[in-house]
């Protein structure tokens, strides 16, 4: 199974379970949407439950919240989080805030499905990594898996969770990462990593797209340059589990933290101020940084600016040698 | 005015001819006018309160009483409401108590919102009353998925929305009328046109003849009635809840009207408007209207002004006097409800905040 087909099977599994939620946004009926993770579903469960909208992100999420406060379970789709933005006030000041601003009277329990991130070759428009903007916004869950097993699992927690969650699917590898997945039921905890790889000198962080070139850089510095990382795969950036990093950075005493999206105030900030202050006095280098430069994102040189398992490698050297 | 405008009751309170009052419930028509009484009232006596330094901050909708609760009464108990910041009118005739109302003022601990927005910014979900909040025109796309999600359920009930006509130069009002058209949800926009946008008039906001002229593009009807007269609000109101409990879908209703007082206390409307046309619209009040109309029909008299006068007075002094004595919400309420569970992080963040106290 791939990532499509992982998120597909959970949907078509939840849907079949809650007769409350409903999937909206652009091409998500009868065309299944435009990577067609929402393939057949209206076919199975009609048009009032799967529904195509007018092209409107911002009427996407609005109406969403207005599904939240009918009883229904939305699970909404944008297109590419590249054009979330619309929806940005919708998202930060009212889904966000709708439990907190009333005391708990309303609340939004609504997923908002949205493939991110480059190697698709799609320029500045069709790449990016926003999820920064929404680990800073207090009321939201951010969510990134980086395989088929996590894709279901994780979004089947998420729609069933109580509270707005950014569900960040990590395109690039969207039918390239493939894996044995369980037919039935079966959700993940949110806000648990995982660890990816077990190893002892230096820790190896990243979440969703990154964590395939993240085990490939693991892999190549073991092998060529004798270094072992322990990999912890986030998989929730909000909240983020810091059990799971302090625990592996007592052990190895090295942090390299990986992400795709540009670096100031990337979320690698906040794991790296996180880390100073849970476990500085087990520190034995510099917490390093390999992520998108803070550029928009290039078409032709994409590859040059993705982190590349070379400049994993380089931290890691780097890390090792200080 | 060029725009055709429904009106039942003259400024003087008589019916228009050819026109027929819409209710022969005296009952009712006494309660729309009690209900816009106590509404006014309690805004003249909570910018008292802000003036004296209590509360922070208070917006009010002197003037525009008549839509608020024309519409609101037009409408079932289990209809939902998605207000904006100016229509406390209809969370009164839903039910919100004045002592709720005034902890949420003053942001106390017996406040439902729990002391989290500033004054004005209520909700009470078991009213179907959606919490506010100051962005404009946000309410307006989530009103339609709530009737949109209504319809869904197949369920008889319907959302009216409220905003102002500042509201419909934003983006999520054309994109809320364009999805309403295209889904026909259950839903009545009302757009209470106070003709003022803080300082912003009405010709600055459109090119437009009118804003009820909009709904013609996005495939439904908007109707414009004289907001100073509640009766014919009121009917407007009904009919276009008939029609969207038929499934014959939204109607947008633009109330015109006229904001007396400033756009909030932190407002001074002299410095952007002449004293003239504020009095032109005074003599258009929709209270003395109403009341002159009741007057006319033996329904109300000076003996009755005083005694509600007297209530509605003693019951705000209760609720504020009780109000005030109620202190602030314990700390930890911060941290709760930004999430079902309070999460680790958030659990130490509080604790940060308690060592120093």
């Amino acid at each position: 199974m791939n990532i499509i087909q992982a998120v597909n099977d959970a949907l078509r599994i939840e849907m079949e379970r809650d007769p409350t939620m409903v999937i909206l946004g652009e091409d998500v009926g009868k065309f299944g949407g435009v990577f067609r993770a929402t393939q057949g579903l209206q076919e199975q469960f009609g048009e009032e439950r799967v529904f195509d909208t007018p092209l409107a992100e911002a009427g996407i999420i609005g109406a969403a919240i207005g599904l939240a406060l009918s009883g229904l379970r939305p699970v909404p789709e944008i297109q590419f989080a590249d054009f979330i933005y619309p929806a940005f006030d919708h998202i930060v000041n009212e889904a966000a805030k709708m439990r907190y601003r009333s005391g708990g009277e309303f609340t939004c329990p609504i997923t908002i499905r949205t493939p991110y991130g480059g190697g698709i070759r799609g320029g500045h428009y069709h790449s990016q990594s926003p999820e920064a903007y929404f680990i800073h916004t207090a009321g939201l869950k951010v969510v990134c898996p980086s395989d088929p097993y996590e894709a279901k699992g994780l979004l089947l927690a998420s729609i069933r969770d109580e509270n707005p969650v950014i569900f960040l699917e990590p395109k690039r590898v969207y039918r390239a990462s493939r894996g044995e997945v369980p037919q039935e039921d079966f959700t993940i905890e949110l806000g648990k990593a995982s660890i990816a790889r077990e190893g002892s000198d230096v820790t190896l962080i990243a979440y969703g797209s990154m964590m395939h070139t993240v085990l490939d850089a693991a892999e190549k510095a073991q092998a060529e340059d004798g270094i072992s990382c322990q990999v912890v795969n986030l998989r929730t950036l909000m909240p983020f589990d810091v059990r799971t990093i302090v625990d592996s950075v007592q052990k190895t005493g090295r942090v390299v933290i990986v992400h795709e999206a540009p670096r100031s105030c990337g979320f690698g900030a906040e794991l790296s101020a996180t880390i100073n202050e849970k476990a500085l006095l087990y520190l034995e280098a510099p917490i390093y940084r390999v992520t998108g430069p803070d550029t928009p994102f290039p078409y032709t040189l994409e590859e040059e600016y993705l982190p590349s398992p070379k400049r994993i490698r380089k931290a890691l050297r780097d890390s090792m040698s200080y | 005015m060029s725009q055709a405008v429904y009106r039942i009751l003259r400024p003087e309170g008589r019916v228009e001819k050819g026109e027929k009052v819409p209710l022969d419930d005296s009952e009712k028509l006494v309660d729309m006018y009690r209900y816009m009484l106590k509404n006014r009232r309690v805004d003249e006596r909570m910018t008292k309160l802000q003036r004296q330094g209590r509360i922070g901050f208070y917006i009010g909708s002197v003037g525009e009483e008549a839509s608020i609760i024309g519409s609101v009464m037009a409408l079932q108990d289990t209809d939902w409401v998605v207000p904006c910041y100016r229509e406390f009118g209809a969370a009164l005739v839903r039910g919100f108590s004045l002592y709720e109302y005034c902890c949420q003022l003053f942001g106390n601990a017996e406040d439902p919102g729990k002391g989290r927005q500033m004054p004005n910014h209520y909700g009470s979900g078991k009213l179907r009353f959606v919490s506010i909040s100051s962005p404009v025109g946000t309410q307006i796309p989530q009103a339609v998925g709530l009737a949109m999600g209504l319809k869904i359920q197949g369920r008889k009930e319907i959302a009216i929305v409220y905003f102002g006509d500042g509201a419909t130069s934003q983006g999520d009002f054309h994109v809320a009328a364009n999805f309403a058209g295209v889904y026909k949800s259950p839903l009545i926009l009302l757009c209470r046109n106070n003709q003022w946008a803080i300082s912003v008039p009405r010709e600055r906001q459109t090119a437009s003849e009118s804003i009820a002229i909009k709904a013609q593009a996005y495939g439904f009807e908007g109707v414009g009635v004289d907001g100073n007269d509640v009766l014919a609000v009121y009917k407007t109101t009904r009919e276009a809840a008939e029609k969207a409990r038929q499934g014959k879908g939204p109607t947008l209703i633009e109330a015109l009207t006229y904001r007396q007082g400033a756009h909030s206390t932190s407002d001074d409307p002299r410095a952007y408007r002449q004293d003239q046309e504020v009095d032109s619209w005074k003599e258009r009040d929709p209270l003395r209207r109403m009341r002159a109309f009741l007057i006319n029909q033996d329904l109300w008299s000076k003996e009755k002004d005083e005694q509600y006068e007297k209530e509605v007075g003693e019951e705000i002094q209760d609720a504020l006097k009780r109000a005030e004595e109620v202190g602030p919400p314990p700390v930890e309420s911060i941290f709760e409800d930004v999430y079902d569970t309070v999460p680790q992080h958030l659990k130490e963040q509080l604790e940060e905040v308690r060592e120093v106290l």
